[in-house]
Order: structure tokens, then sequence, then C-alpha cells
């Protein structure tokens, strides 16, 4: 059944993304909003839009009952659930299918299965997938902890079951360190997460962060290559790559067949992303996480393959099978997508809400701006700092940095700090134009770097 | 004796628990000294403490826990 009315349950750039791809689609949209959100662009582009509720999250875009009864009241057919939010929450995505809606996305099944991280680990080596060296499953006892660290040397991750986004890990570079640690982050997981699960792994260090993206329907899974997201802050990132700059051919070939196997294993239904830890000096690669929604990054993948991501997840949950076939995925170029945060680069990145005077947008072939802002918006202090994606496409990854460079200098945000200022850094140094780089690699660059960002470059003369 | 407020530094959510399942930093009547924390402000999901900045006592709360508060909105009426 082709969906006819979608109702939007986010917000920010992802919302206004998904209502363009389903006015693509000639699907009606319906947007949700928090009391904060009622002057957002999302509001504003919608179709219609139905207030859920006060600002706080908790009580608007993470009240499942309200946005039910709102697409209830819509006549909406179905709901995206775009990132974050109730994006991986098996519990809504089986309370929307049992209300008679569709979930844009997988089923609950899936969900839960990749959403336990000992499950997915489980799951990953019986379809093949390497992981990383530690427990197959839970650890039962520090006994049987030991007899593991024995096997996989130090330093090793100590992980809680049911932590995430880098909660409740911690790391131990020797026996002692262990022993110490192990009955501590079993308190600390029992009273964070109500569950002292715990599993450990070998830590990899100077690692890179590559994830493949893939499109299943239910049957049959393609994937859509790898993104390179080795640039974090924090556990989060914000310069995101495809093609990854440091594989070799015959490992991505690898690397995207493994995370087919998985996702065909699981009869994985719509986008999801595997994610991996890619050693470039031993060409080793691990399987860490699903994620079963679309990305942030998702548009680097789109630039280079000229897949509409988020409209072929709409298409497939309507009940369409896949309209592309593995050996049509083909990669041109190269596309790099750096997130603008409202957070200042000078002040530790301290976040920075506030109301935007004047707005100029980077334009020209090969640059696309994935963005919440319009001049005289005020962005709300009551959700993530993501304002906008700036995302760059050119032949390949010396022009489009040098894309990025020009883009970058023609964006212009007033009335509020963002991270714009290191994006122009990040473009000018030395190892990011050489693709030398891992997960740790930021970090220390932002303590030496303190001053140049703290004096940010002009901004391009433009229009505002 | 004077009454004065204490201002929420940034807008956001105000907590007056360091987490959910903590008792409050402060409650009324509570004596303050004035670099104690008498709750949180959540900006973009940064949580950043606000501190009595003056010697005294607690009158009352005006925000409520998990009340989204503007920048400069009093939060607290301290007796110094």
């Amino acid at each position: 059944m082709a969906i006819k009315k979608l109702l939007i349950a986010n917000r920010g750039e992802i919302a206004v993304r998904i209502i363009r791809a389903a006015r693509e689609l000639g699907i009606v949209t319906v947007q949700v909003y928090s009391k904060a959100d009622k002057d957002s662009l999302a509001t504003r582009l919608a179709d219609e839009s139905i207030e859920i509720g006060p600002p706080q999250a908790s009580k608007s875009y993470l009240n499942q009952a309200v946005i039910l009864e709102a697409a209830k009241s819509a006549g909406a057919d179905a709901i995206h659930p775009g990132y974050g939010f109730l994006a991986e929450n098996a519990e809504f995505a089986g309370a929307v299918e049992a209300s008679g809606l569709i979930f844009v996305g997988p089923t609950a099944q899936s969900i839960r299965l990749m959403g336990d991280k000992v499950a997915a680990r489980e799951a990953a080596a019986s379809a093949g997938v390497p992981t990383v060296p530690g427990s197959r499953g839970r650890l039962e006892s520090i006994d049987e902890a030991f007899a593991l660290v024995d096997k996989t040397g130090f330093p090793v991750m100590i992980k809680a079951a049911a932590g995430g986004g880098g909660r409740g890990i911690r790391i131990a570079r020797s026996a002692e360190e262990f022993r110490h640690l192990m009955p501590q982050a079993q308190a600390e997981a029992l009273a964070a997460f109500g569950d002292g699960g715990l599993y450990v792994e070998k830590l990899v260090e100077g690692a890179r962060h590559i994830e493949v993206q893939v499109l299943g329907d239910g049957h049959d899974v393609i994937h859509c290559f790898e993104r390179e997201c080795s640039l974090q802050r924090r556990r989060q990132k914000v310069w995101e790559e495809a093609p990854s700059p440091s594989l070799a051919p015959a490992v991505r070939e690898k690397l995207c067949a493994s995370a087919v196997a998985l996702a065909q294993a699981v009869n994985y239904r719509g986008a999801g992303t595997l994610e991996y830890l890619y050693d470039d000096r031993t060409h080793d690669f691990y399987f860490l996480e699903m994620n079963t929604r679309i990305q942030v990054e998702h548009p680097v993948t789109e630039m280079i393959t000229g897949i509409d991501l988020v409209g072929e997840m709409i298409r497939i949950a309507g009940g369409e099978r896949l309209r592309i076939r593995q050996h049509e995925v083909r990669v041109s170029g190269h596309s790099i997508e750096v997130r603008i945060n409202a957070e200042d680069p000078s002040k530790n990145f301290s976040p920075n809400p506030g109301t935007v005077s004047a707005l100029g947008v980077p334009g020209g072939d090969g640059v696309r701006f994935d963005s919440m802002l319009y001049q005289g918006y005020t962005v709300p202090p009551f959700y993530d700092s993501l304002l906008a994606k700036l995302i760059v496409h050119d032949e390949d990854r010396a022009s489009a940095i040098r894309k990025l460079e020009r883009a970058l200098a023609e964006l212009n945000v007033e009335g509020l700090a963002t991270t714009k200022s290191l994006h122009q850094a990040l473009t000018r140094d030395a190892d990011v134009q050489a693709g030398r780089f891992h997960t740790a690699w930021l970090e220390p660059w932002l303590e030496s770097h303190a001053a140049t960002l703290a004096a940010p470059l002009p901004t391009a003369k433009v229009a505002p | 004796m004077a009454t004065q407020q204490i201002f929420s530094p940034l807008p956001g959510i105000f907590y007056r628990k360091p987490a959910p399942d903590k008792p409050v930093y402060k409650n009324d009547g509570d004596v303050v000294a004035d670099s104690d924390t008498i709750g949180l402000v959540e900006v973009m999901k940064s949580f950043n403490e606000v501190k009595a900045g003056a010697a005294g006592k607690i009158l009352r709360f005006l925000a409520e826990n998990e009340e989204p508060v503007m920048a400069g909105q009093p939060i607290a009426e301290i007796d110094v």
C-alpha cells in the first residue's frame, strides 16, 4: 500500500529533509511540533502541523501516545521517525504498526535485535562479520572476564551492555586496572541503566570510523558503499565523507559485502548503517553496531551514488521492492559533509542558541545546504545543536576540499556563533588534506589549534 | 536582611536535581554559600550549573524542576 499522508515525528533539518522527499513522491506531510518549534522551518514547510506538547522532548517528541493520537487525528497512514528521539525505539515501532499505521523503518524486531549490542555482535559473528576481539556475549563472572583478557591483551574497553553514545565505557590498560575497574563499571551500569550487564572489547587504538550504508526491502539488501566519519569530538561526528580516503578497493569490497551479509541475515527493511572500526595499518575491520535508521550524514552517500535514500526508505515502507540492483550502485566523485552546529569553537564549543539576524547560504554546482535556518529564526535551546549540514560534491577529494573551503567562505550566519570556523581551519590542515586521521585525532588537534579557532577567517562578501 | 534573586544564566530547561533519581540540590529555607550549586540548566544537551552567587538563605524557588527558562529569568529568591 503506497503512503498518502506521512507524519514526521522529528524536528530540525531532518524533518525538512523528509518533507522534501515526501513531497517529491506526491505524499502529503504532517509535521508535529513542540511549543518551542511553532516557528520552525519544518512546521512552516509541511502541509499540516499539529502541536504535541511543551518544549521538553520527554513531553513532546518522545511522547508516543500523543504522536500516535496526532497521526490518527490527521488521517496519516505512516510515521517517519527521522533520527534520534523515537527512531530506534522498538516499542514505538511496534505501537505504530499495532495501530494500523506504517513505521518508516525496520521492524520492531530488527530494532530490538540491533539495539542490544551483545545480540548484535552475536548476529554479526554468525553472519561471518568480524567483530572486535572480546566477549561473545555478556560476561557472567569476573573469572570469565579474566580468562578473556588473557587472550585479547590490553588495552581493553569495558562497556555496559545497555549503554550507548559512548556512555558507560571504561578503558583498562593493565590487569591491575582491569581488576579495579570491572566491579566499578558493573555497579555504575546497574545504577545508570538498571542493567549491570558488561562486555569487554579490545581497544583498537588509532582506528578509523567507517560505516556502510545499506537499503533493504525485507527480502533483498544492497549496499551504497561506505562513509568515513573519523573526525569526531566527544564521540560526535563533525566531518563525514564518502568514499573513505583510506580504504583499498579490495578491502572496500569485503567490507561492503560483510554489511550486506549481516543485513540480509536479519531480513533488514529500510535504510540502515553498519558501523565499523578500521585499522588502516593491518587493513582489518571490525563491526561495531548497526543503526537502524537514516543517519545525519546520509547526504554524502546520496551525492556520490545519486540515490535519494530518504525517498527510497519511504517507497520501501509503502510496500515497494528495491528499485535499484547492486550493480547499478556506482560511485562518482567525492563528497564531504560538515556539521554547522550552534556551538562556539572559540569558547570550547559552548552551546549558542539565539536569533539568526542575517543568513547567507552558499551555492553553486555541487553544493548542498540541508538546514533548519531562515533569517529571523530563533534557535531554541531545548534540542541538539545541529543547525545545518553543508555538503559538497566534486570529482575527487582534493577538489571537494577546495569546494568546501569556497562554500564555507560564502556561509554567513549572523546572530549566533557556529562551528563554521572549525571547518575552515580543518580544510586548511595538511593532515586533513592528506586523509591522515583517526577517531582520536581531532581532540588533541583542537587543543593545539585553540588560537586559530579563536580568530576566525573573514566571511566572503556575499549578499545576506 | 535583603532579598535578592538568582537568575538563570542561560536559556534552557531548569533542573533542581543532579539526576532524576537524586534529591534536589537545595530546598526552600536552606542556607547556601555563594559557590553552592542550586540547579542545572540544560542548553542543547549540555548541562550548566547554576550557582547561588551570594551567601544567604533560600526563601523559595521560582522555577519548577524541568521547567523551560529564559536567560535572565529569576529562578530563586535568596535572603542575604
